[in-house]
């Protein structure tokens, strides 16, 4: 009652002219957000940092620095090289064609039938990963699979010719671009249809043309959107575990295989720590890439409104 | 309402107490013979012999094993005949994990009912982990020779193999030599159980192409040499075996330990999948069996111990091709079955172990050069 008729007075003395001041938010509401503060608290925050806490006690129990010492070995390096690039290039691939697919949906009616196909399948496959995703194209390009059988039974083409690159590296580039276009889809719809017709007729009607509707105006409005959701599925690539562990078991290319690798070895044991030091490198990478999408967000969210 | 309260908390007393003289029974138990705690012993005489072992064992009713897959080594067969002579029931979690996974296990599941109560483990993390052994001996402990086992009881060697190449002889022809490999006809075939930087028998495949090619137990670079030039050769085939690769075909030729290859032909599915173990010298590594200091079943896991080490269980590794730990006096006593060693073959007198010292050496080379060597 009491902030009621608070509101109510602020409000009548913004309306008398006076200075109007913030009204604060009501103390209340905030207790809305306990359950969910609880679960990040339980499920995120505390997790975290008994993964990152583990890099840095030795393993006789004292706190230790010299774990750090693993972000500068060259095999790690190269781990961090290697899983910056597979996300880079799915990233960049997942980002242009989904750019397109979104660019087509705008001449479909937004309610009609192959629209709502479309964003459900994006929904559905964006997160088609890990061990079904690896089986569904070891079964497709795997040595046995249909599609390379197929090749080498009926064009003579052996797609391994040189190497069996689908269990190394290169191999997750199809997966994971699998899962990329779809939730480019999803991240980058909004802000192409946030783009009006009515900027476009004002184009028209200040004599432009429809390449410079393009270039000054859906480009510029579209630049932050855009280069936030590549970021997106830079993150998303990064993050990815399970499909690179089905499909990869051999040289723990990609750090979150390095870091399975420090905690499983029955052959290199005590390097439990490495994996907490491991874990805090990608961390870091996260926050950035996290800190540039939201600053991007905002910018794209002024079009938005 | 308050009553329907009251009569909540009575039910949940009610419960409680009931489960806490549940435990307490169980306790009882296990100091059932002469008071003796279970969880304690350290040979089935201290415990008022193999008699009151196996009633305490029978009276704990349970026994959870880890890392034992049914076809490795034969452990499906040894399971259901512990199971079948002891009327014990075994429960088998994650059989496909690694010997640093159990110990994992081991730890984050202390004081539950669902904690291994037994170990099999490969030799640098047995010897890294003696704490978390309970030290026992087994009634047959002196037939097992000195170097097999640790002279308190905290582990003992159970089974080797010796490493091999296991082929589908349709789709390849016999390998000879580690280098009739390189050639065309092995095009994007050659796999090796695991990654030699986190899997004891990769890195053993490593340490036995060392010893074929030129290399010696102290320096395994020409093994890691040849996987090198085999990767160059594109015949390299970076996945992981499992039996279920071996009967699909997409793993035609793989590096494992020759139990493993033995027990792929059974389940091959069709496929005329044999093994070889090349001329030259042989590579056997022994897995060593220990009990969780922490086990839920301390019985059952003593138990469990007396029969992998007594003459059933041993001969049940060696129909799987593993050779078991106590081979020389068995020969001696005449209890070796002798059909099953007919059918495995003698244990070729050039066998090299590697000491854990050469391991270790051997596993920091592999760790800063595997992958970039297949990479």
């Amino acid at each position: 009652m009491t902030t009621l008729t608070e509101g109510a007075r602020r409000a009548s003395s913004v309306r008398d002219g006076a200075v109007p001041t913030r009204v604060r938010r009501r103390p209340a509401a905030w207790w809305g957000l306990t359950p969910f503060a609880l679960y990040v608290v339980l499920f995120l925050v505390v997790p975290c940092a008994i993964a990152l806490g583990t890099g840095f006690v030795s393993s006789d129990g004292a706190p230790t620095l010299s774990g750090l010492a693993a972000l500068g070995d060259p095999v790690v390096l190269r781990a961090f090289g290697s899983s910056a690039l597979v996300s880079g290039v799915t990233a960049v691939v997942g980002a242009l064609v989904g750019a397109v697919v979104c660019w087509g949906l705008t001449a479909l009616r937004p309610d009609g039938v192959v629209r709502s196909l479309i964003d459900s399948a994006a929904s559905v496959l964006a997160q088609f990963g890990g061990v079904m995703l690896a089986f569904a194209f070891t079964a497709t390009i795997g040595i046995q699979g249909v599609v390379t059988q197929l090749l080498l039974t009926r064009a003579g083409v052996d797609i391994f010719a040189g190497g069996v690159w689908f269990y190394q590296v290169p191999g997750l580039l199809l997966p994971y671009a699998y899962f990329q276009v779809p939730l480019m889809v999803i991240v980058f719809m909004p802000a192409v249809t946030g783009l009006k017709p009515q900027w476009q007729e004002a184009v028209a009607t200040l004599g432009g043309t429809a390449r410079q509707h393009l270039f000054r105006v859906v480009v510029p409005v579209l630049a932050p959107a855009f280069v936030g959701s590549l970021l997106l599925l830079f993150a998303n690539a990064f993050s990815s575990y399970a499909t690179a562990a089905a499909l990869i078991s051999q040289g723990s290319q990609i750090v979150p295989l390095q870091i399975r690798a420090a905690l499983v070895s029955e052959t290199v044991l005590g390097r439990e720590g490495v994996a907490g030091v491991l874990a805090l490198g990608m961390v870091v990478v996260m926050v950035v890439l996290m800190t540039l999408y939201s600053l991007l967000q905002r910018r794209t969210e002024r079009w938005q409104r | 309402m308050i009553q329907k309260r009251y009569l909540a908390t009575a039910a949940t007393l009610t419960a409680l107490a009931l489960a806490l003289t549940g435990c307490s029974a169980e306790a009882d138990a296990d100091t059932a013979a002469g008071g003796v705690d279970a969880a304690t012993a350290t040979s089935a005489e201290e415990l008022g012999g193999m008699d009151a072992l196996v009633e305490a064992a029978q009276a704990e009713g349970e026994l959870n094993v880890i890392a034992l897959p049914d076809t490795w080594a034969n452990y499906g067969e040894i399971i259901d005949a512990f199971e079948a002579e002891y009327d014990i029931t075994v429960s088998s979690d994650s059989p496909d994990v690694s010997s640093a996974e159990e110990i994992t296990a081991a730890k984050n599941l202390a004081g539950q009912d669902t904690a291994p109560d037994v170990f099999d483990l490969g030799s640098a993390v047995a010897l890294a982990n003696v704490d978390q052994f309970a030290p026992y001996k087994v009634t047959t402990w002196d037939d097992i020779p000195d170097d097999y086992k640790d002279a308190d009881g905290a582990w003992v060697h159970d089974y080797t193999g010796l490493m091999s190449i296991g082929y589908d002889a349709d789709a390849v022809p016999e390998p000879t030599s580690l280098d009739d490999l390189l050639g065309a006809d092995f095009s994007g075939k050659v796999a090796v159980n695991g990654d030699p930087t986190q899997a004891g028998a990769a890195a053993a495949a490593v340490q036995w192409a060392a010893l074929q090619d030129g290399g010696s137990a102290d320096d395994v670079q020409a093994g890691i040499d040849f996987f090198g030039e085999l990767a160059d050769a594109g015949n390299f085939l970076p996945t992981d075996p499992t039996p279920a690769t071996i009967a699909s075909g997409e793993t035609p030729v793989v590096f494992d330990w020759s139990y493993n290859n033995l027990a792929a032909a059974a389940d091959a599915g069709g496929r005329d999948w044999k093994t070889a173990v090349l001329p030259g010298t042989a590579l056997a590594s022994y897995y060593n069996q220990a009990i969780n200091v922490d086990a839920p079943h301390p019985a059952a896991a003593r138990l469990w111990q007396e029969f992998i080490m007594s003459d059933e269980a041993q001969n049940l590794y060696l129909a799987a091709g593993a050779y078991p730990v106590r081979m020389a006096a068995m020969t001696e006593a005449g209890t070796v079955d002798q059909d099953a060693l007919a059918a495995v073959g003698e244990q070729p007198a050039d066998t090299v172990q590697l000491t854990s010292e050469q391991t270790e050496a051997a596993s920091a080379l592999l760790a800063s050069t595997w992958a970039s060597t297949i990479g």
